[in-house]
């Protein structure tokens, strides 16, 4: 590698990983909480649904919004169906804002991971006090373990800092399918593969495929990880959603279908990231053990 | 500049008092036919240019004079042809430009509601003074050629200072279009007045939808029809608001209208659909729910 923030390693060369249960494929289910302030300055870059217009830029504020006001609501619906619990990145200031949606996702058992502060405070190099940022938009929110940056924008201190604010793993590198260890200033992180290619608001909003183009991805995405479990063990596939994307009235159809076909399958098991995480450490210590 | 426009509090979605439209319907559904005029050499804002090429843009304005001319006519028979009246969001120099166009509007009793003069003025960086007379325009205007009041404000290109909806409320408007933050119509914190804001909608948009998101014209129709199926099923545990935008000389087009007849047949097909204006959604809102919807809404405090 050009750097030692971790080593090298070949995907189809490791230890075959298996999941609780004998499951062949940890389904791993994010849905990112956003708020996107109307006075956005987009440093150092404007992430994707930020504000657009001249100030006031009404238009794609309550966009933004419409997601946590009415979108997550018709997702938590289509995964309850499934008895499926998500991970939710969740911007400080929603939490903030929205204390009674922060209660409903706890009493959902669902998991919090950390995403920054707001759509308008990215982390990267040159930024003034990270650790600071990273302090406040923790201290907004309920004790988490996992973290992904806004736009998964990084500075090359962040990790060091997260780790250091007691973060176990991060979701920004897409670099893998799979989880894997990170250095950060004498700590371990791990990386967990949270899609950024395939997700609802780069497929529909990036790329502007329609929604019956998003479903086939994500299934032919399911379906050829699935079928690499028969010959190299336990998979993950994670299903990244934006509640502005994916829940409105004309699309959250397609999400249902993506579900319906994914957990038809045997050997499935939905989980949060952390509780994949875990799975997967355990597991390694286990190896490790019977080496030794 | 604010971080938070202020003009609403968290509601969220499923714990909403429950919303009854008249006659049992689950949907209230309306048609938001914006009728515009572009100037072909229009005063400058420093906010936004007017026209994508130099100026004359002989091709982009062309082709929104259009609507008027030619799209206006058919799109309008489409929707007597399925019992569909619409609501105008209108640039009210469309009274003065083209006045056979309002006549047409009037006689079918579409409500004509305010877009503001032209389309090609910008709200960006007027002052009050300037904002006023723009609302004190459009509610003479529309009176002068309609005999209507002024009820409702979708803000001419989507542009606002942070005053507008205040202003719109306080000059005797009762709803206002300019908000997407909701599949319901709710209340809009205003100093003075009783303002709503009424679910209009980008999405089904046929200029968001065929111009920048760039779908094809049946797969337009297919996305109207989605959302409406969705909206009417969860319209039977508390009423929903669909709204169609549309632009004459998009949907106006002939390649395109039948897609845009056929999802509009399939939707007034229903029998749960309150084939409503602007006006008339907003009402009932306001007799009936404005109050229990602010007093269920959650104060919202910023970081």
């Amino acid at each position: 590698m050009d750097h030692e923030r971790y080593d090298w390693s070949i995907l189809p060369r490791r230890a075959p990983v298996k999941w609780p249960g004998g499951a062949r494929l940890a389904l791993w289910v994010s849905v990112s909480l956003q708020w996107f302030p109307l006075d956005m300055k987009g440093q150092p870059f404007k992430p994707l649904g930020a504000l657009q217009t001249a100030y006031p830029d009404l238009r794609h504020y309550t966009l933004r919004d419409y997601g946590n006001r009415v979108g997550i609501f018709r997702v938590m619906k289509a995964l309850a169906r499934h008895g499926i619990r998500a991970s939710v990145p969740t911007n400080a200031a929603v939490a903030v804002r929205y204390p009674s949606l922060l209660q409903k996702l706890a009493s959902l058992d669902w998991e919090i991971v950390a995403h920054g502060l707001d759509m308008d405070h990215l982390h990267y190099e040159g930024m003034a006090d990270e650790r600071a940022l990273i302090q406040k938009t923790l201290s907004h929110l309920p004790r988490v373990r996992g973290w992904l940056s806004p736009a998964k924008s990084e500075s090359s201190q962040t990790l060091e800092l997260l780790a250091e604010a007691g973060i176990e793993y991060v979701c920004d590198w897409v670099n893998d399918d799979m989880p894997y260890e990170m250095r950060a200033g004498g700590r371990t992180l791990w990386a967990m593969p949270h899609s950024g290619d395939i997700d609802d608001a780069q497929i529909m909003i990036g790329n502007r495929h329609d929604e019956d183009e998003w479903r086939d991805q994500m299934i032919d995405q399911f379906e050829l990880l699935y079928d690499e479990t028969a010959t190299q063990g336990g998979r993950m596939m994670s299903l990244s959603l934006h509640p502005w994307v994916i829940g409105h009235p004309y699309r959250i159809g397609s999400l249902e279908e993506v579900l319906a076909h994914i957990m038809r399958h045997s050997g499935v098991w939905p989980a949060t990231g952390a509780e994949i995480l875990d799975a997967f450490k355990a597991q390694r210590t286990a190896q490790g053990a019977s080496r030794a | 500049m604010k971080r938070d426009p202020g003009l609403y509090d968290y509601l969220p979605y499923l714990e909403r008092p429950r919303i009854d439209w008249p006659n049992g319907a689950r949907v209230a559904f309306w048609v938001a036919p914006n009728i515009e005029f572009y100037e072909l050499e229009p005063p400058k804002n420093p906010a936004r240019a007017s026209w994508a090429r130099p100026s004359p843009d002989v091709l982009n304005y062309s082709y929104r004079d259009y609507g008027n001319r030619a799209g206006f006519w058919r799109m309008a028979e489409a929707m007597d042809r399925c019992g569909m009246r619409g609501s105008v969001s209108l640039n009210v120099a469309v009274c003065d430009h083209h006045p056979e166009v309002i006549e047409a509007c009037v006689k079918r009793g579409w409500e004509l509601y305010s877009h503001g003069t032209y389309n090609t003025r910008y709200t960006f960086n007027m002052s009050e003074e300037q904002e006023r007379a723009l609302i004190q325009d459009s509610i003479d205007t529309i009176r002068r050629h309609s005999g209507q009041k002024l009820d409702g404000w979708l803000a001419p290109a989507l542009t606002y200072t942070e005053r507008t909806l205040e202003l719109v409320a306080e000059m005797g408007l009762t709803y206002v279009c300019d908000l997407f933050h909701d599949d319901q119509p709710g209340p809009v914190k205003v100093r003075k007045g009783r303002l709503i804001s009424l679910p209009y909608s980008l999405e089904m948009n046929d200029a968001i939808s065929l111009s920048v998101n760039l779908v094809t014209p049946r797969r337009y129709g297919e996305i109207m029809k989605r959302q409406f199926d969705r909206l009417y099923a969860e319209g039977a545990e508390s009423g929903t608001v669909m709204c169609i935008p549309l632009h004459p000389y998009l949907i106006g087009q002939p390649y395109r209208l039948k897609a845009f007849e056929d999802a509009l047949a399939y939707i007034t097909g229903h029998d749960q659909v309150w084939l409503a204006t602007g006006r008339e959604i907003a009402q009932h809102f306001a007799d009936n729910y404005y109050d229990a919807f602010a007093r269920a809404s959650q104060p919202v405090r910023d970081l």
